[in-house]
């Protein structure tokens, strides 16, 4: 090789701040760490796959992120997306759902079953999931701040059909301290938030251990502004605040981390955003057997959905958001992701139509049956470049965990506002590079065209007449359930909440009963209080 | 006697939509181009929003919507800000705006829409161009 030639070429660094060479050899691998702990998939630690054979078995799971207006509307596109080969469900809720607000909420005003789902009550449940078989599909509810009211209502809604709660498969997404950085659909304090994911996480080791009660999540951090590494390191503190706070209440790490389940983001660099998984998958194996303990492998398992990332999308030149998704999805196989879902390509500016959600799906079968993706696991290990670059994204990973850790730990950061203006101040500065074109984006800083103003989307018709709709039902439900029964089930809930112990089994009990999610909420706020944002700047 | 001083800025999140990347992107910009920026934080109701404004007397309201709900909140904005006599104050408005909704939005009392990919440096400049 000409050491000389190349040294007079122009240097590059990946997101993360890594200076990567234009030619890997065996001796960078060496330096960088080695190649002795790549390991075998389905052995620890994990760094190939977390399971032996990986999609010869089973490929991934297909979950595009859907919901909007009325239940009833929801189902039918649930019904269209799994008769189009969907094999999982992602539920969308409208905002009030999400900060835990009635549809008659003044408060809701203008926002009912506008960007999801509508729910207020258990009906509202049974409603969107009538006809889908709950043993066949499994649902992942995007649902954060009012998490407890939403994952009672699924168990409640699938017992009521006659599924054993005790099998039931499923996510909730659930991770609160995430909505603090990005996203934004907090609630209830830092410190009471986390008390009651643990709760979740509790109720469901116990009632419904094949639920995945906590999916963490660096994909919207990643999306706030943090780069690819902070995007694992941030997630990873998240998820040990979670595991540490269970601990604390008594349970052993085996009986609930094999449950715990992540959500990560794909755009920019593809080798970068391969190597971030198979480093993360990695070190959170060794977290788990070194920190933690761990007997039980399946504790040590990263299980994630890793899907195309809006922020690498463009508002201009839509169509050209399709490749993109391609890659994306490209990547996430590549990475050996579980589960795979990827923004559509007229999502930045609307409810996805069917036909750009049946596009996002066929991408993935694409991949799946055509270009033999499924046929060997992990084919990118034992690449210099992608083994060296894991040994530098698992030690930088390690760095920033360690540098919060520091600083007083996460919990201490978000609480603070720190983490939320630090990925700020790199969201402005990421937008300044866009400006600038230091980083490229086709057809939005380069290759620029006078068409681009006609833009070829198709607007989500959103119906006015749903939170009229929403309103109606739930007046109904409140003059025909047992109000009784349900003032029972809500006082139960503020005392156990005021008393510390698990919320779960009462809300449970009171979703049963038709409590709705703006009376579930209210009882925990009147004990908790409100969160109070940061807003300095 | 007019007192120079720098132009104020008030950016708000109406609504219950959580995504503020963009609203803190910009606030962030306003601030480093020389202006007197305040971030309201989420979920602000109309009524904030004008609270906020009056008590820090700012020259520059700006909005930031994506869940597509920009109509209804800029219908109730107008009125409150004929109430409050905010009408002089510069009302904009950022994030998810379909070009079909921008006329109506206009003839609502908005002064500049700036939608998703508006360069930075031109919301600053249409803020000194048209506060006088």
């Amino acid at each position: 090789m000409n050491r000389e030639s190349i040294s007079d070429i122009k240097p590059v660094v990946n997101e993360s701040g890594i200076e990567i060479r234009p030619v890997y050899t065996p001796e960078d691998v060496a330096a960088s760490g080695g190649s002795e702990r790549i390991g075998m998939p389905g052995e620890f630690p994990f760094t190939r796959g977390i399971h032996r054979s990986m999609y010869r078995k089973q490929p991934w799971t297909m979950r595009q992120y859907a919901g909007f207006g009325t239940p009833e509307e929801t189902n039918g596109r649930f019904r269209y997306l799994i008769d189009n080969g969907q094999t999982g469900l992602n539920v969308a809720f409208d905002l009030p759902t999400q900060v835990g607000l009635d549809s008659d909420d003044s408060l809701a005003e203008g926002e009912v079953g506008r960007v999801g789902m509508a729910v207020d009550t258990l009906k509202d449940f049974e409603i969107a999931f009538e006809g889908i078989d709950l043993d066949k599909i499994t649902v992942s509810l995007t649902i954060n701040g009012a998490a407890p009211a939403l994952i009672a209502m699924y168990f409640a809604m699938a017992e009521k059909r006659g599924y054993d709660v005790a099998r039931l498969r499923g996510t909730a997404q659930n991770d609160i301290l995430k909505e603090f950085i990005g996203r934004g659909t907090w609630v209830f304090p830092v410190e009471p938030s986390i008390k009651l994911v643990g709760d979740t996480i509790l109720y469901c080791a116990e009632n419904a251990p094949l639920y995945s009660p906590v999916s963490v999540c660096g994909y919207h951090i990643r999306e706030s502004g943090a780069n690819p590494v902070e995007e694992m390191a941030y997630a990873f503190c998240i998820a040990k605040a979670y595991i540490d706070h269970v601990l604390a209440r008594g349970m052993a790490i085996d009986d609930f981390a094999s449950r715990l389940s992540f959500n990560f983001d794909i755009f920019g660099n593809l080798f970068e955003q391969v190597a971030k998984f198979r480093a993360a998958r990695r070190l959170w194996a060794t977290i788990l057997k070194e920190q933690y303990h761990a007997a039980d492998p399946r504790s040590m398992w990263m299980r994630m959905i890793a899907g195309g990332g809006g922020a690498g999308l463009t508002v201009e030149q839509p169509q050209n958001n399709i490749v993109r998704g391609a890659y994306y999805a490209l990547v996430s196989a590549l990475s050996g992701t579980q589960t795979m879902a990827l923004c559509c390509y007229d999502e930045a500016y609307t409810i996805p139509s069917e036909a750009a959600a049946r596009i996002s799906l066929r991408t993935m079968q694409i991949l799946m049956e055509e270009i033999g993706l499924c046929d060997t696991v992990d084919p990118l290990a034992g690449s210099y470049y992608v083994e060296t670059l894991t040994n530098q994204m698992e030690e930088r990973i390690r760095a920033v965990m360690a540098a919060v850790d520091a600083q007083g730990g996460i919990v201490k950061a978000i609480s603070e506002g720190r983490i939320q203006n630090a990925v700020s101040r790199q969201a402005l500065d990421r937008v300044r590079k866009l400006e600038r074109g230091e980083i490229r984006r086709v057809g939005m800083n380069c290759y620029r065209a006078e068409e681009d103003e006609e833009r070829p989307i198709e607007f989500h018709p959103f119906k006015e007449e749903v939170a009229a709709e929403q309103i109606v039902r739930l007046d109904r439900i409140r003059a025909e359930r047992d109000n009784d029964a349900v003032r029972r089930a809500l006082d139960r809930v503020q005392t156990d909440a005021d008393k510390e112990r698990n919320v779960m089994p009462a809300v449970v009990e009171a979703v049963k009963q038709y409590a709705s999610v703006g009376e579930l909420t209210k009882c925990l706020v009147d004990v908790y209080g409100r969160y109070e944002e940061p807003v300095d700047l | 006697m007019v007192v120079d001083r720098k132009i104020r800025v008030l950016v708000a999140k109406p609504g219950l939509d959580g995504h503020d990347v963009g609203a803190k992107v910009v606030a962030r910009s306003l601030k480093e181009a020389g202006f007197d920026v305040t971030y309201t934080g989420l979920r602000k109701s109309p009524e904030e929003i004008v609270r906020r404004a009056v008590e820090l007397d700012v020259d520059v309201i700006g909005l930031s919507l994506l869940s597509g709900s920009h109509l209804p909140f800029c219908r109730r904005l107008r009125e409150l800000r004929q109430e409050h006599g905010l009408k002089d104050v510069l009302l904009l408005v950022g994030g998810v705006i379909p070009e079909k909704d921008r006329q109506a939005l206009k003839d609502l009392g908005v002064d500049g829409i700036f939608p998703a990919g508006t360069p930075l440096d031109s919301v600053a400049e249409f803020i000194r161009t048209n506060v006088s």
